[in-house]
């Protein structure tokens, strides 16, 4: 089932007394998820992710625009009469309940001709919990689970009456670091295995890149760049993609570009085909530098932090808008680095890994 | 198509059933309140019916041309409702007062000092917070009866000088204050007493209040212990002054007159709700009960 | 640290005075008094111990009376209290305008002296020669004749007596159940609705489990406090309570220990320590039940 979003809007009224204007959640947005994907709407915490998740799922009514789910208009239409699952932050399992009768829940709710026999019932319950690998679970109750126990179960029981669409809403930010490498496997596993369209929300990149097809930036409502992982990694379309995505993040400058050439400070760093005369700033990812002793980008080295496979090597740049950046390369090239702090260290640019902004703007060029 | 035709019906009538449980919902809640409001109302509205023309309706009647506050005159003259209304305020003030002392003090002990049997003692306290009221009231009428203190202020006011529940209150509210306060004030060498004074009892203010309003809401209300006690009506407070008032008081019949003396005893405590709305109602839903 | 045990207990004095002298004697004197037979309150002498004043409360006709009414009080304004206040407070809770002045007019009765508003209900409620009052005139709207609530037949009494209980118990249950229901997660009732759970069943099945132990703390305290009624009564009826065939169990105790019929503390706490009893069964009955049927965290 493909989901299409069309100049969705949602405002909500300014609780502030003294400002009236209203505040604009989600603003004018137009996207299509491809059928049995897997997208990731990722971003600062505020910029109307979760307010996406909660109007495709029906919980809150567009000010404008429109959803479909295939050809199908939702867009007034209530949560229970879209066929959407899903799992919140906080999974917002019954704590009354047993794991069996959470999961069952979704499925005594329905009625008429889609009302299920009680084997049927129970045959659904059995195969979303062995999707999930919580069958020994089932008599338990959600306080005596571990958190990621009790994201199974919530998995489960958005999955066990077949929605068209999942949704999930911060799915791994209530987990441990380990857990949350394990889990997001897992949901990935569980995505392809069901083929269900799936959209999640995160506000964390490194979750968002690592499991999405695709994944959509957002600040403040806007879209800022929609594509795949890499594809956005790689050609941020403006400065705050570039600076969102990527540990460590981005390194970013000051620069000037005269004659095709991007100059930090005095140093021609790499080229800037096609981009005319002007002050521009530019971002270089962290793996973009080489070193290379007579490279044309000077810096003045701070130190070298040691992180096993690739070493980090900090330094000063007058140019740096944070005034430290931060290198990474390859342990063996590092062998040389063995002068004190503060001499002059130099490196050349790859260019792919550069990108260049508007000043005003900050977008690409 | 035809499934969004579908669609359109389930809308509207989801809407529909939406609009018509709010009706029920606002007819229901309206409906109560007014069962509230109506006795004061009622009472309003009567006081400032003049004697002659409250009796005069056979029918009652909802609204009055004529007001007349000669029932409050009444009520202040011909019986002694300032005195009781002063008595209540004494009784209220001082039993407010000495118990603040009393609670705060144990409160302290329980929560910032160490000694043997700490835990044992506050213990038999809890327990004592299941004591039904009326099991001790019996021996304490004798009592305060042998100690010849009926119908003082004394005998009136010692029995409700302490109270269990709020020890335990303003204990949690102590212990939530960081130790660090304690150990850092200990090391400035400030007395037990000094802490206390300049630094718990101003972080705990919000509770004290809150306690030191439901305790003279309660003083306000209570009726048992001084009907007991009292039977000099110059220590009458206002709820056995009530009493007296319908029993005895203005002939019998006078309602407008009884219902300006309902009124006089109740603004008071009404605008004290009003004023501390937040605070009484959160006070209460931690664990107050009516009485 | 001899000296510092010796200053907490120098704090926590004034409290064990008290509480010694008005909660802990009393409450073993209580007993005593209640096995001394034949005492006199005036010589303070007693002829003997045993049962008898037990016995002879049990059977006094205007205990029985009392108990009687005490039973039917409790059992018609629990329940209904009860179950008023969560569909008040299950309506308070789903909607926005006008919430909070709602909120401020339920919780007035708590701020009001019992004996002063009782008054008021005695108005509303009594036949006098000159007038029907306000209740009969809504009556006579209905064709119902009038009848006289005040010192009429035993039901219409058991009725004003119940009506100004749950008017008066209301607003602690309101706001207990209210912010009981405040409580439960938003998350749970937006997962209930993507799910397409009906009203109802969101009600029955995840909003009374939730709010199930505030409601059954509630209660435990209804019965309790039903069980200790008594100055809503002497508002309605006067202080002569016997005479008026509206005494409650407390009201009994009271009036052997004072007043006209007074002067008999042993007679008194026997009663009271029948009371005791019964309260003590009723709550551990109602605490057995709940083991079956609340869910606790």
């Amino acid at each position: 089932m493909k989901i299409v979003l069309q100049n969705l809007t949602k405002k909500f009224p300014n609780r502030n007394k003294k400002n009236r204007s209203e505040i604009i959640a989600v603003n004018d947005f137009t996207f299509e998820v491809p059928d049995g994907s897997l997208v990731g709407l990722l971003g600062p915490s505020g910029c109307g992710k979760s307010t996406t998740l909660n109007l495709i799922c029906g919980l809150e009514k567009p000010s404008s625009g429109k959803i479909f789910f295939g050809e199908e208009d939702v867009t007034n239409l209530p949560p229970e009469n879209r066929g959407v699952g899903m799992v919140f932050q906080n999974y917002a399992l019954y704590p009354h309940l047993t794991v069996e009768q959470n999961i069952l829940f979704p499925l005594q709710n329905l009625k008429g001709k889609e009302k299920l026999s009680k084997q049927e019932m129970q045959k659904r319950v059995q195969e979303a919990a062995r999707l999930v690998q919580i069958e020994e679970l089932m008599e338990r109750r959600p306080g005596e689970l571990s958190g990621g126990q009790q994201q199974r179960v919530a998995i489960a029981r958005a999955l066990v009456k077949m929605p068209r669409v999942l949704l999930l809403d911060e799915p791994l930010s209530n987990l441990d670091a380990r857990l949350r490498l394990q889990t997001r496997e897992e949901i990935r596993k569980i995505q392809r295995a069901t083929g269900i369209t799936t959209i999640f929300v995160t506000h964390d990149q490194e979750e968002a890149m690592s499991i999405s097809d695709q994944i959509v930036v957002m600040k403040d409502g806007v879209i800022q760049q929609i594509g795949r992982p890499q594809e956005v990694y790689d050609h941020p379309d403006n400065l705050f993609v570039a600076k969102f995505l990527g540990t460590p993040p981005v390194n970013v400058f000051d620069g000037t570009v005269r004659s095709g050439v991007l100059y930090i400070g005095d140093d021609p760093v790499c080229p800037a085909p096609g981009i005319p005369d002007q002050e521009v700033t530019a971002g270089i990812r962290p793996e973009g530098f080489l070193l290379q002793e007579d490279g044309p980008f000077h810096c003045r080295l701070v130190g070298v932090e040691v992180m096993g496979r690739d070493i980090s090597i900090v330094c000063t740049n007058s140019a740096a808008r944070t005034g430290q950046i931060r290198a990474i390369v390859g342990a063996s090239h590092a062998a040389g680095v063995t002068m004190p702090s503060g001499s002059d260290i130099r490196f050349s640019v790859k260019p792919e890994k550069a990108a260049i902004f508007s000043r005003e703007s900050e977008e690409r060029f | 198509m035809e499934k969004q035709l579908e669609y359109n019906k389930i809308q509207k009538s989801a809407k529909l059933h939406r609009t018509l449980r709010n009706i029920v919902t606002y007819a229901l809640l309206t409906f109560w309140a007014l069962v509230v409001l109506f006795p004061f109302y009622w009472m309003l509205l009567t006081s400032v019916k003049s004697y002659s023309s409250y009796n005069a309706e056979y029918i009652p009647s909802f609204f009055t041309l004529s007001p007349t506050l000669q029932n409050y005159k009444d009520a202040f003259t011909s019986v002694p409702l300032g005195k009781y209304l002063g008595n209540t305020v004494i009784f209220a003030v001082v039993t407010t007062a000495v118990m603040v002392v009393v609670i705060t003090l144990s409160a302290f002990a329980f929560a910032r000092l160490k000694f043997r049997g700490r835990s044992l003692v506050f213990t038999l306290f809890l327990s004592l917070m299941m004591i039904p009221n009326e099991l001790v009231v019996i021996t304490n009428f004798v009592t305060i009866t042998n100690m010849d203190l009926r119908n003082t202020f004394t005998g009136l006011i010692l029995p409700s000088v302490t109270s269990v529940f709020y020890i335990y209150l303003l204990k949690e509210n102590f212990e939530q204050v960081p130790d660090e306060l304690y150990r850092a004030a200990k090391v400035d060498g400030t007395s037990d007493l000094k802490y206390l004074c300049k630094v718990l009892i101003p972080i705990c203010r919000p509770t004290l209040i809150t306690i030191i309003i439901l305790k003279i809401i309660e003083c306000w209300n209570s009726y048992v212990w001084p009907r007991l006690i009292t039977d000099d009506p110059n220590y009458y407070l206002v709820s056995n002054g009530i009493q007296e008032i319908r029993e005895n008081g203005f002939g019998r019949e006078n309602i407008p007159a009884m219902m300006a003396a309902v009124v006089v005893i109740s603004v008071p405590l009404i605008v004290l709700f009003l004023i501390f709305r937040k605070k009484i109602m959160a006070g209460v839903a931690r664990g107050g009960t009516k009485g | 640290m001899e000296k510092k045990n010796l200053k907490a207990w120098l704090y926590l004095l004034p409290a064990l005075l008290f509480l010694g002298a008005f909660m802990v004697y009393p409450l073993i004197d209580v007993f005593i008094y209640s096995f001394e037979e034949g005492y006199n309150f005036a010589s303070q002498t007693y002829s003997g111990v045993g049962i008898y004043n037990y016995s002879y409360v049990l059977h006094d006709p205007y205990f029985l009376q009392a108990v009687k009414n005490t039973f039917l009080l409790v059992i018609i304004t629990v329940p209904l209290s009860t179950g008023l206040a969560l569909l008040i407070s299950v309506g308070l809770s789903s909607i926005k305008p006008l919430k909070e002045l709602y909120q401020t007019i339920y919780f007035l009765p708590y701020v009001t002296n019992t004996l002063a508003v009782g008054l008021v209900f005695m108005v509303l409620f009594k036949k006098t020669p000159y007038t029907d009052g306000l209740v009969n005139l809504f009556l006579s709207w209905f064709g119902a004749g009038p009848v006289d609530f005040i010192d009429g037949p035993y039901w219409a009494k058991m009725f004003v007596l119940c009506f100004y209980t749950i008017w008066i118990v209301l607003p602690f249950k309101i706001l207990i159940l209210t912010s009981a229901l405040a409580s439960v997660k938003e998350d749970y009732y937006k997962a209930a609705k993507v799910d397409g759970t009906s009203r109802l069943r969101i009600f029955t099945k995840i909003t009374l489990p939730m709010i199930s132990p505030m409601i059954f703390y509630l209660v435990i305290t209804g019965f309790i406090g039903a069980f200790k009624a008594y100055s809503d009564s002497v508002a309605l009826f006067g202080t002569d309570l016997n005479a008026a065939g509206m005494n409650t169990i407390v009201g009994y105790v009271y009036d052997m220990l004072y007043g006209d019929s007074g002067g008999y503390p042993s007679y008194a706490s026997a009663a009271a320590i029948i009371l005791f009893a019964i309260v003590l069964t009723i709550t551990c009955i109602n605490l057995l039940v709940s083991r079956k049927h609340v869910h606790y965290e």
